[in-house]
């Protein structure tokens, strides 16, 4: 058997270029799902491309109309006070993954390859109708979330293809993303939601997580709530208890949850409904 | 020996969190690929150069650092990142060994808990747990002690949020953490006392 080469590229195009000439290989980020795989036998790579030193791939730019954060951002960069300060939701989604140990290794390109319905980037990236720019060898191409995750842990990225970077718009509002689990610290979502609130455009984006194989929107708790809120109260945009409660509903109804052995179909679809109308709460005010 | 290798240290500050530059600039380097090989290499361990021989590509670090190159301290316990207890800090960052692949940490800074005190030599945070009677089994202390040791060194005056956030991956089935958190407030008042507020060192 030949001995197993480990690529170690410093720039996209070598990574890609790697990938090409090196049958079976597999690309490594932060490790902290694919050793997972390996060292429990369900992933035995023949080769490895290993993105650590692509430089390129951590970077990320904030423009005033939007955030463009490379694969090999950590959730550690992420929860960090550059990315916070745009993303509040990002960050917060990247604070509740794992623990120290785990946000300083993982990436935001990890998550996404790897597809989870509980991937905790997933539910704001998908409020954010995020880009997914990818590269390999006949160019880049640039897809909405939507078209790369595709199932459960399945996505149209091809073999050849390195995800580079997640483009997002900003929006002028506050944002919010909670999770259910059974500890607050290193615990895989039960649900999850994120809440986006445009100030300027008057909508709301409500995604979930860990209640469909893919993150969903709940579009017509979006639409019903952006009709409801008085968005000219003084004091900042407000809703009524009526109309907090069928939002809560509708996001209830966008659920498909099931039973596994972290939660039941019953308790997911319950827990979904509250966080999502808390984190709106958190947006935008209760009309007394 | 495998051929010289095209691999860039990170150059992240220790501990300060990263500060990645700024997309859109694109980089120069067009060049090819680099390869490592994965049965022969040196890695970097607390400051020494060590080979690697024979290594199976899919061996974590953690693997290579305790059945390869002898250094024990480092426990296994899960495989799966859940416990801790595998920590180490690579390039001045805390990381669970076992889920890095030995032949990745190749051109990396690999500080082990064998590291933090001279040969023989027990650090101040190692002294504390076992006074604090933070020490039962013992399994999960090199990896509390890894711990707390990079939150120190960043943050000597964590408070107690701040540090419960540091530990929360890792994990202990004996001690109830009570006297793991005692430990680490022993450290910092000692650290403070001893050098006017700023012990952590290095
Ligand atoms: C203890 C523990 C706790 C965890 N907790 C959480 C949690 O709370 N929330 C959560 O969402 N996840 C969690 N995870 C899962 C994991 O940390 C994340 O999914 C992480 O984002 C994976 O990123 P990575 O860089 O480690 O990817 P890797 O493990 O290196 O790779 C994962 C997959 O993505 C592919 N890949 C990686 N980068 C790219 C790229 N640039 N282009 C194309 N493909 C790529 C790899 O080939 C592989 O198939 C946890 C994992 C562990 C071990
Ligand atoms: S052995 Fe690595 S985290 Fe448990
Ligand atoms: S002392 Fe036994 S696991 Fe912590």
């Amino acid at each position: 058997m030949p001995v197993a080469r480990v690529a170690v590229p410093t720039t996209v195009d070598e990574a890609v270029q790697a990938l090409r000439e090196t049958p079976g290989a597999q690309l490594l980020a932060g490790g902290t799902d694919f050793c997972v795989e390996v060292n429990f036998g369900l992933r035995r790579p023949p080769a490895v491309v290993a993105l650590r030193r692509v430089r390129e791939l951590r970077r990320y730019e904030v423009t005033p109309a939007s955030v463009v954060i490379g694969a090999g951002t950590t959730y550690a960069d992420m929860g960090g006070p550059e990315l916070s300060s745009v993303l509040p939701a990002l960050a917060a989604a990247a604070r509740t993954v794992g623990s120290p140990q785990i946000r300083n290794a993982g990436t935001l390109g990890g998550n996404v390859a790897t597809a989870s319905p509980a991937g905790d980037t997933l539910p704001l990236l998908t409020a954010l109708d995020a880009r997914v720019r990818l590269r390999g060898p006949s160019g880049g191409r640039t897809v909405a979330l939507g078209e790369v995750v595709t199932g459960v842990k399945t996505t149209s990225i091809a073999p050849d293809e390195v995800v580079v970077e997640v483009v997002l718009d900003r929006r002028p509002g506050p944002q919010q993303f909670l999770k259910v689990g059974t500890r607050n610290a290193m615990v895989i979502a039960i649900a999850s939601a994120a809440v986006v609130v445009d100030l300027e455009a008057h909508d709301v984006r409500v995604a979930l997580g860990s209640v469909a194989p893919v993150p969903v929107r709940a579009a017509a708790a979006e639409a019903h709530i952006a009709d409801a809120i008085d968005w000219r109260a003084a004091g900042g945009p407000r809703a009524s208890a009526a109309a907090l409660a069928r939002f809560a509903e509708l996001v209830a109804d966008a659920a498909s949850p099931i039973t596994d052995h972290r939660s039941t179909s019953e308790y997911r679809r319950r827990a979904v409904q509250v966080i999502a109308r808390r984190a709106l709460e958190r947006c935008v005010a209760r009309a007394a | 020996m495998p051929r010289e290798e095209r691999v860039p240290r990170e150059e992240r500050e220790e501990g300060a969190g990263a500060s990645p530059g700024r997309a859109g600039a694109g980089d120069a380097s067009g060049g090819v690929p680099a390869y490592v090989q994965a049965d022969t290499y040196e890695l970097t361990v607390n400051g020494t150069r060590r080979a690697v021989e024979d290594a199976w590509l899919g061996e974590s670090l953690l693997f290579v650092l305790r059945e390869r190159l002898g250094l024990s301290g480092s426990k296994n316990a899960c495989e799966q990142g859940e416990c801790g207890s595998c920590s180490v800090l690579l390039d001045g960052v805390v990381v669970c060994a076992c889920l890095v692949l030995g032949v990745d940490a190749i051109g990396s800074r690999v500080e082990t808990v064998e590291g933090l005190s001279a040969a023989g030599d027990v650090a101040d945070i190692q002294a504390a747990l076992v006074d604090a009677g933070g020490v039962q089994c013992g399994f999960c202390t090199p990896g509390f002690v890894v711990a707390v040791h990079d939150l120190l060194r960043r943050v000597p005056g964590a408070d107690e949020m701040a540090v419960r956030e540091a530990l929360s991956g890792n994990l202990c089935r004996c001690t109830g953490y009570g006297r793991i958190l005692e430990a680490v407030r022993d450290v910092q008042r000692s650290r403070a006392g001893s050098d006017g507020g700023h012990g952590a060192g290095a």
